[in-house]
């Protein structure tokens, strides 16, 4: 059970881990992690590398189950239950290097029947990239192949956005814009969890920082989206680890 | 079919007609098979129809292999199994559009391979040669259905290209069984192949029903 009380009556909770581990064989990827998350909110995961980020995002998308303690993502104790409200962007493009980038989307649309989707051309666009450009995705840059999964993640307008390490292999300027790009959604009441390394570039969308250290939580701060000009909207960014 | 079934199908065809990647690797080395065992062997007449059979069964099925093996890699290459996984729509319809995508690259081989079988091995069928027409696409369904299986079974094995032979060939073997007698009964005339084409129908319904169902777990398995 939840030790603290809510931060806010306006806030409602996205996401719960409840002393979560997540052992692969003998590793613990994760070791009693207990974080609330709530929506409309930016989360940003820092820690070195096998420090546990991709483990925790890849169990909040509900694509890894915890070996102990629970996950409740949007109120349902089986996170999977609650895919198609998530979008989830790992560090690989999770595309097609054969396919365009419209078809990669078209595909990844009909996925979703019965679902109101942005089209293909609504979310590159939102991207930033041309959504005539009739080249496959083998032959992008990193950067547009970044660009190009962070518009597939939009398609199903998801409450929930998982970004891992969303800015690797990026160059400065393309990153900004991505940071620009989130800054956007964040203000559309979504929530927002990224990893990355780079806390400079992340920092000031964050409503939080939460750095893990060997899959433990070793600190859980609040961030500086004022700076940005960006309102918290609550009377407590966010909430701390248990 | 469904719409998702339909949308994983064009995919997988699309992917194939751009890379070419399972077709060509299939047919160069189904070709060298049936052209190496004709030189090994000098087929003819009585003898070229008794092995004929045999020898297109096992080309097709050791070709397959490395279609089927390509078929799950490129999922996993860029983590598209994920995002597929995160969609709403069954793992079934993933699993029956990628076997009918494996299905129709083997029967392109087949097609490709049979006038070249026939002048290889110098073939005159004897019997009804219609009944080709059944135990191919069986025996073929029967090898696709269970290879994008255990493919997919094997995905995230490190020595996976090992790892599906030896699962495949022991369950598919009396799939095989069925073929290879049902198609040199074919070519000689010597008995019906009635018995064997029921078989093969049957071993098809029996595990593709079986993979339908266990899919969905194999999707999710960590």
């Amino acid at each position: 059970m939840p030790a603290n009380p809510p931060a806010s009556a306006r806030s409602t909770l996205c996401a719960r881990f409840d002393q979560v581990s997540k052992l692969f064989g003998s590793f613990a990827a994760l070791r009693h992690v207990s974080v609330d998350m709530e929506s409309g909110r930016c989360y940003v995961l820092l820690g070195e590398n096998g420090a546990g980020k991709s483990t925790l995002l890849r169990i909040l998308a509900g694509l890894l189950h915890p070996s102990l303690g629970t996950v409740r993502v949007f109120g349902d104790s089986e996170p999977q239950k609650a895919r198609t409200r998530i979008g989830y962007m790992s560090h690989a493009p999770m595309l097609y290097d054969e396919l365009t980038a419209q078809e990669n989307l078209r595909y990844f649309r009909n996925l979703y029947p019965g679902r109101a989707c942005l089209t293909p051309a609504e979310a590159l666009r939102q991207v930033g990239l041309d959504p005539d450009l009739d080249r496959t995705l083998g032959q992008y840059s990193q950067g547009m192949r970044q660009r190009t999964s962070l518009a597939r993640v939009l398609l199903p307008v998801p409450e929930l956005l998982l970004l891992d390490e969303p800015f690797s292999n990026m160059d400065i300027e393309s990153a900004r814009q991505m940071v620009a790009l989130l800054a956007g959604f964040r203000q559309t009441n979504r929530t927002i969890v990224i990893t990355t390394h780079q806390r400079d570039l992340a920092a000031p969308i964050a409503d939080w920082i939460l750095t893990l250290h060997a899959g433990r939580v070793a600190s859980f701060e609040p961030g500086s989206p004022a700076t940005t000009g960006l309102d918290r909207r609550g009377d407590e960014p966010g909430r701390p680890a248990r | 079919m469904t719409r998702a079934l339909w949308t994983h199908l064009v995919k997988d065809l699309r992917i194939e007609w751009r890379s070419r990647e399972a077709v060509n690797s299939m047919l160069f080395f189904a070709l060298l098979v049936v052209v190496l065992f004709s030189l090994s062997f000098d087929p003819q007449g009585a003898f070229s129809r008794d092995i004929a059979g045999g020898v297109l069964c096992v080309a097709t099925m050791f070709a397959s292999v490395s279609a089927l093996n390509q078929a799950w890699a490129r999922e996993i290459r860029h983590q598209v199994l994920d995002a597929q996984r995160m969609a709403p729509t069954p793992g079934a319809d993933m699993f029956l559009a990628k076997v009918l995508a494996n299905f129709l690259f083997v029967t392109v081989v087949q097609v490709v391979l049979a006038p070249v079988f026939v002048v290889m091995y110098n073939l005159r069928i004897l019997g009804d040669a219609w009944k080709l027409a059944l135990v191919l696409p069986f025996g073929t369904w029967a090898l696709v259905a269970n290879g994008t299986f255990f493919a997919a079974l094997s995905i995230r094995s490190r020595n996976r290209e090992l790892l599906l032979p030896l699962i495949l060939f022991p369950i598919f073997m009396p799939a095989l069984l069925a073929m290879v007698l049902a198609t040199g009964s074919i070519l000689t005339g010597d008995s019906d192949p009635s018995l064997w084409i029921k078989l093969l129908f049957g071993y098809d319904i029996i595990f593709t029903t079986v993979s339908l169902l266990l899919f969905e777990i194999v999707l999710h398995a960590e």
